[in-house]
């Protein structure tokens, strides 16, 4: 048979190193040490030396966001990936926390460096109250839900007036300076990115995985799977609150726009591209759609166009995403055998 | 007596929005996020139809219908079709798909308040005194139509019955022959002419802006949700009582409600009774 000799598969094999490198015993020599802290090195310092390498007026500008919604995409995949909580409002946390940091900035001059994680503890808080009553819901109502949260309080504050109504509050104080402002977020980055991946290996994180993977297992075990949900709600909205409340002492500014669609789309983009459950992926992927969007900005809506074809194609044709399929690459190897 | 029109009139706008919404989600389980854009997208269409192309204004009507209701098989059969069952993805997707054609169509400059489309028929009569124009009296009478005729379409034809044993028990459909990927690109085209038709004749009453098609969502998910997703006649229900209630809203509190009004619906619905007030979701789909 002419086929049968040049029938090929390709296998994938673990690379020795990772083998041996599983279990930290097993740590040989510096190659092997490398091996495993090379990528987590290249992550820390590449993000600590980019306000270095990056001077002048307008990257300045652009790292803190880069890193907010990198927390926002980091805050979505937690919920989404290890919760089972698809919550397609990040715009609400970010309202909440840009709005109750700028009243605690406006009203009583507190200075940004205090306000913003008072507004992330108090707003996440307030997130989780809010949200407390559809925890029971799950999926496709959980998700319909979340995004209307957003939309709803912009229509509120709009109908009601209250809060500056349409024009927002103004004279919001800035971070002192710019370095303050982009090494503030980027340590906040990396902080909550090593907590949560962390969290998610602790006990609570494998109640956490478990609720996402059969609820009523764990139900059964004689847990409280609301209990453990709010709590998690809890933590992510406390992320979501810090994004917004720097964002809103970035932009000096806190309106009805922070609640706006952004806010719930780029980040999810950013994890579906970078690849949803391995928390470093939406910040890679973040790390790829804000700059192309901010270069895109010239284009006005057509950057909206752009980034969410890419998400229709990414989701459709390729929805491991970037970082699943780099992390093979550096574990395993490929090759083709004939059978 | 003024409520009680403008009410009737309102709500049979509601349904008009959310029979598409409700059809595709009924027999295919997929939320479509893209029901707004298509709704917006086909106003557009017709106008281009009518202004651009020269064509007759019937005519331009019916080729909106059309290519909307390709547009709809097409984005099913090329994106859908790939992750249907996968919740989650199903409405990063399709809500992807509606900001990119909202988004394309505001860059492609279609934007302003220059585009509207004509009246069928132009005048108004009064009722018990209140003044009405034609227009509105044609939405109510097609809308009312629309209902029957989809009533009709899915007792009485075998593809309508195909549809119908889908959306009640899809592997038992295809144990009996009924291929679920056609009939889900059916639903799809279903749908999306509805959205045309809800377009075309509730568009004469005001202009066409990009805008809309976010509203037109949202009303049209809170329709669905407040009348139970999946249940066509919950949503009639549910279109008559969050339209009174919005134009009570209207009258007594102001225009800037309106959208609260059904915000909220969709909110205390959603916590109160998730599967709305027809929904035969089993409670363990939806809650734990």
């Amino acid at each position: 048979m002419n086929t049968a000799t040049t029938q090929r598969r390709k296998e994938r094999i673990d690379r020795g190193i990772k083998v041996r490198s599983d279990g930290l015993y097993a740590l040989m020599s510096w190659r092997e040490l490398a091996y495993l802290v090379a990528p987590r090195a290249v992550l820390i310092l590449g993000l600590l030396a980019l306000p270095l390498l990056m001077p002048g007026v307008y990257w300045p500008r652009v790292i803190p966001i880069v890193c907010i919604y990198a927390l926002l995409a980091l805050n979505f995949d937690f919920l989404a990936h290890y919760v089972g909580l698809v919550s397609l409002g990040g715009a609400f946390f970010v309202g909440v926390g840009g709005y109750i940091s700028a009243i605690l900035n406006t009203h009583w001059g507190w200075s940004p460096l205090v306000a913003a994680p008072v507004a992330a503890l108090s707003g996440g808080v307030v997130c989780t109250i809010l949200l407390l009553p559809c925890l029971p819901l799950r999926g496709v109502y959980f998700a319909i839900i979340t995004l209307m949260y957003p939309l709803f309080l912009a229509r509120v504050i709009e109908a009601l007036n209250i809060l500056g109504g349409t024009d927002g509050i103004l004279g919001v104080d800035s971070f002192p300076s710019a370095w303050v402002e982009q090494y503030a977020v980027i340590v906040l980055l990396l902080v909550f990115l090593f907590a949560i991946r962390r969290l998610v290996n602790t006990d609570l994180g494998l109640v956490l995985r478990a609720v996402k993977d059969n609820d009523q297992a764990v139900r059964a075990s004689g847990m409280n799977i609301t209990h453990y949900k709010a709590l998690a709600v809890l933590i992510a909205s406390v992320i979501g609150c810090l994004a917004g409340a720097c964002l809103v002492h970035i932009y000096m500014w806190a309106g009805i726009s922070v609640f706006a669609l952004d806010f719930s789309v780029l980040p999810i983009a950013a994890t579906v591209i970078g690849g949803g459950g391995t928390l470093v992926g939406p910040v890679i992927g973040c790390l790829i759609l804000v700059p192309v969007s901010e270069l895109l900005r010239d284009f006005g809506t057509l950057r909206i166009v752009f980034y969410s074809l890419i998400l229709l194609g990414f989701i459709t044709f390729r929805s491991e995403g970037v970082m699943v399929y780099a992390q093979r690459k550096y574990q395993q190897f490929e090759r083709w055998k004939t059978i | 007596m003024e409520i009680l029109i403008y009410g009737t009139i309102n709500s049979v706008a509601l349904a008009l929005y959310a029979l598409g919404f409700a059809l595709v989600y009924g027999i295919s389980r997929l939320p479509n996020f893209a029901h707004g854009a298509l709704y917006v997208l086909s106003g557009f269409i017709a106008w281009s139809a009518l202004h651009t192309l020269g064509f007759n204004y019937l005519f331009s009507i019916l080729t909106a219908m059309v290519i909307t209701a390709l547009i709809g098989a097409v984005i099913y059969r090329v994106f859908l079709i790939r992750i249907r069952g996968m919740e989650i993805s199903e409405i990063i997707a399709s809500y992807a798909i509606a900001l990119a054609i909202l988004e394309g169509l505001r860059w492609s400059g279609f934007k302003g308040m220059t585009y509207t489309l004509p009246a069928f028929i132009g005048g108004s009569t009064s009722i018990a005194g209140i003044s009405v124009d034609y227009q509105r009296i044609v939405v109510v009478g097609v809308g009312a139509l629309l209902v029957a005729l989809l009533w009709l379409f899915t007792h009485y034809t075998r593809i309508g019955l195909a549809l119908r044993g889908m959306a009640q028990d899809e592997r038992a459909a295809l144990m009996l022959g009924i291929d679920s990927d056609v009939m889900a690109i059916v639903a799809m085209a279903l749908g999306s002419m509805l959205a045309a038709v809800a377009a075309v004749l509730l568009l004469p009453l005001g202009n066409i802006v990009v805008e809309s098609g976010y509203n037109v969502l949202i009303l049209a998910i809170a329709v669905c949700i407040v009348g139970g997703l999946g249940s066509w006649m919950g949503a009639v229900l549910a279109a008559f009582i969050i339209g009174f209630a919005q134009i009570l809203t209207v009258v007594y509190l102001g225009s800037h409600f309106q959208m609260v009004v059904a915000l909220l619906a969709i909110i205390l619905t959603l916590i109160l009774k998730p599967s709305g007030l027809f929904g035969q979701q089993k409670e363990l789909e939806e809650r734990v």
